[in-house]
């Protein structure tokens, strides 16, 4: 028996896999978290991936949580280390009172043990080695066997099992039945042989409701297709190139002539980041739908380009999935820190728009709404995913389109326009808002026809060194970022139950955590009110939050406090009443550690009175 | 300054093309280059090649990157859209370009710095992509912006007008450009119009990725004793191995042609280019045999000019990458957006 009592819990819990990468785990681990989904309970899995294809160590982590949590727990209730080079670490990582299963083949002595928590043995690699003789089966049964043996250890759905190895084995019928035996075997060597189930189990729920389960990147691609994308240019960077992927697929799905079976967009593999975003602004100077997804070290290659596209007036939409940085950094860790090199990319005054989707659902909106931006406002978009949301699959509200929505193409004077005499200047401000008309090439015969240039020129396009018309151009292009403050996605504010004094600002993935977060700080007896800032430039209403709270954590996942850098640069905030919450090793931030952070900061501010004045 | 108009004024007598055009409509700004420039010498081919062709000069779409030739763009075709991007990137915004609207013509303009050096990836890319486009490389093997430093197409051994020995060898952009795949591969001389003009003008009508590397002596930089792209010296070690015809598709076909000495080729849009063949066994339609050519006559410190390479089936990217015949940038939400009846399914798919 185990000196900590064993964890009992139902439907709350955190399973990591520790697996070596390339054994063919990731697709039974998928499993094992969408067959929870289809039992009604919410999860979340997370994949901890190294950079690099074969032999080193991998975790899948499925956060199990019928309150919905879907932010990184931290800790783990149920350990199957799979991987004998990670084993200690591993073990480690186990709550007191938790459970380890392993393979069992190779006895180990005690000490490689905990006596806190309850140990599983199955002798996997021997039930392997007796029931199949293909090196290759040995090994990928395994991983279905140990999702056998999970099922009777946690009673998980077996029937909800078996419909995903059908449905994920349509068409390679053979798969099937071997699969399924494969679940079997580890299922009834559980049942005969151990005490099941244990404390941690799982109850069929109806909290899943019509949630989808999709990763980000996916979603951030298929809104591109909404948003009429046409022309796609990209490099190959973890993590972003499964968007890239992502959008192929779903343009060889959609976008493609029934008849004809010609393309309604164009994807370019280039040759590197300079490349993509050259292509990315040749394609929108001329009209169609653009943009390029990468991460940060293509961010820093594409800065030139940017520059000129933010001069120029060029739209351009980049998806920048993040990752740790700086340099080649953690590839494949998640963090927010590219905020100040792509709120400010490119030499001279420059400054860009930026979207912070929570979650798939969101990064399909805005991945959408991202070319209406850039048409609009003549202007670099950034769509700032990261690793944590764009190669996660996570559970979200379905997508949703307006049928009767009309792509804002911005201000491009037609032909007609022109041919009606009415008055063309590339740069010139007609309206008041700082948003220029541009014309595409080939319109008209005689008149719309510009230069482009990133020189500077005059507001008829051409080109001048004179102070004036420079300073004129400047400030315009000020007026313009001005009125995307009203344009893109507004912040969302939910206030604590009670009054207070204090404030936190998050973003972006942080979110789910932060919920959780915040019921956790209200436990320690502070109140909190919440804004998630979803855009760049700032709305008004960040600089009244601030200006209603005494202090406001800004929680983020860099080291450097970019987004409230951001805050304090732009909003004109005294620095000192924004506390940065920071969370940077790489790992998706969880609750405990925003709420041991902002709670520890609260308690230390709270004051007892030596005397009650009366 | 680069803003100056030319007057507008047409003589009545200015010969017009099948549009109504007179030369004239194809200008552009005054050139603020140095007098003598073989850039303004290739400016004027450009604009005698599209007045020829009776283009509509708003059909085409002038790209490039930074650079004295660079700057050329505003200097002809002032009713085109034209766009100076940045140094050596003007490939993948032209290649950009052409993927939002296939139906206009592109003109990529660039410099042997621009192209050879800071830019010879893009350059190698886009050629091997098949671009849809002509790219002229006005080359003079000097950085005549920054003043006189050597650029990577300047050869071994020459000498700058400081007096500086280039030691480093030289990148032969024709022979990469053969070795790459691009389809129509030409090397003229700006001083040589009769060569030029019709190179041009084949360049225009070929359906693919079609170079031209232009050796354009630089006056204030590159013109003197010692240096291998001055004037005297390329007219010397010129090696013309053809001069070039061009009839467009719909002039009648009755021009005779001497056997074995001019070859016709036709181009994809009906177009016939005749080949008078100065060097009797060139054919035009080796690639190996165009780069062995090359070099054989590069060891011996002569330039080979005319049309080097013709692919006879060309291909463009929208070929490849099977687009619709309409322009990307005409579709709307119709072809674009699947809706929420295709969203309902693919969430259906993701529970």
């Amino acid at each position: 028996m185990p000196t900590a009592t064993p964890i009992s819990r139902v439907n709350d819990f955190v399973v990591r896999f520790a697996n070596v990468n390339g054994s063919g785990s990731a697709s039974a681990n998928e499993m094992f978290a969408r067959s929870i989904l289809r039992m009604g309970i919410p999860c979340a899995p997370r994949n901890i991936f190294p950079s690099n294809i074969q032999g080193l160590p991998t975790w899948y982590e499925v956060r199990v949580s019928e309150d919905g949590h879907l932010g990184a727990r931290g800790g783990t209730d149920l350990m199957v280390a799979m991987n004998p080079q990670t084993f200690d670490k591993d073990i480690a990582g186990i709550e007191p009172g938790g459970y380890l299963l392993y393979d069992s083949t190779k006895p180990l002595p005690p000490s490689k043990f905990r006596d806190d928590i309850t140990v599983i043995g199955v002798p996997l690699t021997a039930i392997c080695n007796r029931e199949y003789t293909d090196p290759r089966q040995r090994q990928l049964f395994k991983n279905i066997i140990y999702v056998g043996v999970l099922t009777a250890l946690i009673e998980m759905d077996v029937k909800a099992v078996e419909q995903l190895i059908g449905e994920q084995y349509k068409g390679k019928d053979k798969l099937i039945e071997p699969n399924i035996k494969a679940l079997h075997i580890g299922r009834d060597y559980a049942t005969l042989n151990l005490n099941c189930p244990i404390g941690l189990r799982l109850r069929k729920s109806d909290k899943v409701g019509d949630r989808i389960f999709v990763e980000g990147n996916a979603a951030a691609a298929l809104g591109a297709v909404y948003g009429g994308a046409t022309v796609c240019a990209w490099y190959p960077i973890t993590p972003s190139s499964s968007l890239a992927d992502a959008f192929t697929r779903h343009c060889a799905r959609l976008r493609v002539d029934p008849e004809t079976k010609q393309a309604k967009y164009a994807i370019i593999q280039a040759e590197d980041e300079l490349a993509s975003i050259g292509m990315v602004i040749g394609a929108a100077w001329n009209g169609a739908r653009a943009f390029t997804a990468t991460s940060g070290p293509g961010i820093s290659l594409m800065q030139e380009f940017i520059g000129l596209a933010y001069f120029a007036e060029i739209p351009a939409v980049i998806f920048d999935v993040q990752r740790a940085g700086p340099s080649t950094g953690m590839p494949t860790r998640t963090q927010q820190c590219d905020i100040i090199s792509c709120a400010y990319a490119s030499h001279g005054d420059t400054k860009h728009v930026l979207l912070f989707p929570e979650d798939p659902a969101e990064a399909f909106d805005m991945g959408a709404q991202a070319f209406d931006l850039a048409d609009r406002l003549q202007t670099p978009i950034f769509v700032m995913l990261d690793l944590d949301i764009g190669m996660n699959h996570r559970l979200c509200r379905p997508f949703k389109w307006d049928d009767a929505k009309v792509y804002d193409r911005g201000k491009v004077m037609t032909a007609a326009e022109l041919e009606a005499g009415k008055d063309f200047g590339r740069y010139l401000d007609v309206d008041g808002d700082g948003i220029p008309y541009r014309t595409y090439p080939g319109t008209h015969p005689t008149k719309g026809s510009f230069f482009t240039r990133g020189t500077s020129r005059d507001r008829y396009a051409r080109y001048t060194e004179e102070g004036g018309p420079y300073v004129d151009n400047m400030q315009r292009l000020i007026r313009k970022f001005d009125t995307a403050k009203d344009l893109v996605p507004r912040p969302l504010i939910a206030n604590a139950s009670k009054p207070t004094k204090y404030g936190v600002i998050y973003f972006g993935s942080t979110s789910p955590a932060m919920d959780e977060a915040i019921a956790m700080i209200e436990a320690r007896g502070h109140a909190l009110d919440r804004m998630r800032v979803r855009a760049f430039p700032f709305h008004s209403s960040v600089n009244s939050f601030v200006a209603d709270h005494d202090f406001v954590f800004v929680v983020e996942q860099n080291r450097d406090a970019q987004l409230r850098s951001l805050i304090v640069n732009e909003v004109g905030i005294d620095p000192v009443r924004l506390v940065p919450i920071l969370h940077y090793d790489g790992t998706p931030i969880t609750a405990r550690f925003i709420a041991k952070a902002i709670g520890d900061h609260l308690d230390a501010l709270k004051v007892t009175p030596l005397k009650v004045v009366s | 300054m680069t803003y100056l108009a030319k007057p507008k004024f047409h003589h009545p007598a200015l010969p017009k093309n099948e549009l109504g055009y007179t030369h004239r409509d194809y200008e552009g700004t005054v050139s603020t280059l140095c007098a003598g420039c073989g850039h303004d010498s290739i400016t004027a081919a450009i604009i005698q090649a599209c007045f020829e062709l009776s283009i509509e000069p708003h059909r085409v779409a002038k790209i490039s990157g930074i650079g004295c030739s660079s700057k050329t763009p505003t200097y002809f075709l002032g009713n085109s859209h034209g766009f100076n991007s940045v140094h050596g990137r003007m490939p993948s915004v032209l290649t950009g370009a052409n993927l939002a609207n296939r139906d206009l013509i592109y003109l990529g303009v660039s410099g042997d710095g621009d192209s050879a050096s800071i830019g010879l990836g893009q350059f190698a890319h886009c050629l091997r992509r098949g671009v849809n486009m002509v790219y002229i490389v006005e080359n003079n093997g000097v950085y005549g912006l920054t003043k006189g430093q050597f650029s990577a197409t300047a050869d071994r051994g020459s000498k700058s007008k400081r007096g500086m020995m280039n030691t480093d060898n030289s990148i032969d952009l024709v022979a990469m450009a053969l070795q790459l795949g691009a389809s129509f591969v030409a090397r003229s001389f700006s001083g040589d119009k009769h060569q030029l003009v019709p190179v041009i003008k084949a360049a225009i009508a070929h359906k693919g990725a079609a170079f031209i590397d232009v050796i354009s002596p630089c006056v204030a930089f590159n013109n003197h004793a010692g240096s291998t792209k001055s004037f005297d010296f390329v007219r010397e070690h010129n090696e013309a191995v053809n001069r070039l015809d061009f009839m467009p598709s719909r002039m009648p076909i009755e021009v005779k042609y001497e056997p074995g000495t001019v070859e016709v080729v036709e181009q994809h849009d009906g177009s016939r280019l005749a080949l008078r063949k100065l060097a009797a066994d060139y054919d035009v339609h080796d690639r190996t045999a165009a780069l062995g050519f090359l070099q054989h006559h590069a060891a011996k410190g002569q330039i080979v000019t005319g049309l080097l390479y013709v692919e006879k089936e060309a291909e463009d990217l929208h070929a490849h990458l099977r687009t619709v015949k309409a322009p990307l940038n005409t579709l709307g939400e119709k072809d674009l957006c699947p809706g929420q009846s295709a969203l309902d399914k693919i969430n259906a798919s993701l529970r």
